[in-house]
């Protein structure tokens, strides 16, 4: 790796990218081994890892643009890709939670009956 | 009933359909020559003609301005919602109050209640697990629930109405 | 700098798989182990792109896509399974 020949301020962008976002996917990651129900769960995993993931990826746009003379476009492409799939899968696991009549914490508020 | 296969209908159903997976494909080769270019287009055309007829109604999109300040507004909630939910997790998990809640759908179009339900799910706690298209109603999951009402009306002032003057 | 932050990144991912390896194992519903892998590929796919920019390489890029895109149909077709009991119609 040669990133001796980069811009201060561009490699310290890009060291905050990859830093964030994988203190973000962390937390994500802890949600969903810490929080009680699955309904919870779901919320980890949807949001915090797919900015977290996003986020590296978008560092690694960044360092793979400096290094070869001109943009590196492909980490974009993986990065709308999981912010369009994350709901969908979400929604999906959901549906199929509550199919199987799963019971949220006893304190969880209007559980649908069906 | 078919279109026959001398009209425009026939061979580019979806013509802003074709041309973004003709982008798509020079972004995913990653480079730019006229063959790329070719190819992107030939598969532009042959795959919607190929599939159109497993699609649903087409969405039509009436106003694209709006739509890159939903997006705009759309990427910083995003981040919003990031952080509300990063400080609940590490919060603790006692003073959590989950709930569900029904958020009736004014919008009819399947495309734009699509839209409307990722959007639910990327944003600020909430999590949309069911749509009911009978009583056109979403099921939204809060990993905290505290004002029902107040959530509802956010959501519809934040995101429905711009996706009503959108698509409607 | 970057040489210095990528094995801690790469150590905050590896504990963020294992958390997910503890949601697999301990999951109470089969539900919870479905959304344990989704979120185990999601993770994989940022540590494949750290690799990919520690050896400096730029050619992982076609790997992390096919993860994204098999845990995508995977996870979908997991749920569709246990909804309607068949994953096509």
């Amino acid at each position: 790796m040669n990133s001796l020949d980069m811009p201060w301020a561009l490699q310290l962008v890009i060291a905050l990218f990859l830093l964030g976002g994988a203190v973000v996917a962390l937390i994500g990651s802890w949600g969903l081994a810490k929080l009680p129900d699955f309904y919870t769960r779901l919320h980890g995993p949807t949001k915090a890892s797919t900015l977290g993931v996003g986020c590296t990826l978008i560092g690694s746009l960044l360092f793979f643009s400096h290094q070869q003379d001109g943009v590196s476009v492909q980490e974009a492409l993986v990065t709308i890709f999981l912010f369009a799939t994350a709901p969908v899968s979400a929604h999906m696991m959901g549906k199929a939670a509550l199919r199987r009549r799963l019971r949220g914490v006893a304190r969880t508020r209007h559980m649908p009956e069906e | 009933m078919t279109p026959s296969w001398r009209s425009r209908q026939f061979w580019l159903p979806h013509p802003l359909f074709s041309l973004f997976l003709a982008l798509l494909w020079l972004l995913m080769v990653n480079e730019f020559s006229v063959a790329h270019a070719l190819l992107g287009l030939t598969l532009g055309v042959v795959i919607p003609l190929v599939t159109h007829a497993f699609w649903a109604e087409q969405a039509r999109i009436r106003r694209p301005l709006p739509l890159l300040r939903y997006v705009l507004v759309l990427l910083l909630d995003i981040l919003r919602s990031n952080l509300v939910v990063a400080l609940r997790i590490l919060g603790p998990a006692r003073q959590l109050e989950p709930g569900f809640f029904t958020y009736p759908l004014a919008l009819d179009d399947d495309f734009a209640i699509t839209i409307l339900a990722s959007t639910i799910s990327l944003t600020p706690g909430t999590v949309s697990i069911h749509h009911d298209a009978e009583a056109n109603t979403l099921l939204v999951h809060a990993l905290h629930l505290e004002n029902e009402i107040e959530t509802i009306a956010e959501i519809h002032r934040r995101y429905e109405r711009p996706l009503q003057e959108i698509f409607q | 700098m970057i040489a210095l932050v990528i094995p801690i990144a790469m150590t905050l991912f590896a504990i963020a798989v294992l958390l997910n390896l503890y949601r697999l194992a301990t999951g109470p519903d089969i539900v919870d182990r479905i959304l344990a892998l989704d979120t185990l590929m999601i993770n994989s796919i940022a540590l494949i792109v750290l690799a990919d920019i520690r050896m400096g390489l730029d050619v992982l890029f076609e790997l992390a896509l096919l993860i994204a895109l098999m845990g995508f149909v995977g996870t979908v077709a997991m749920s569709k399974y246990l909804l309607r009991g068949d994953v096509i119609e």
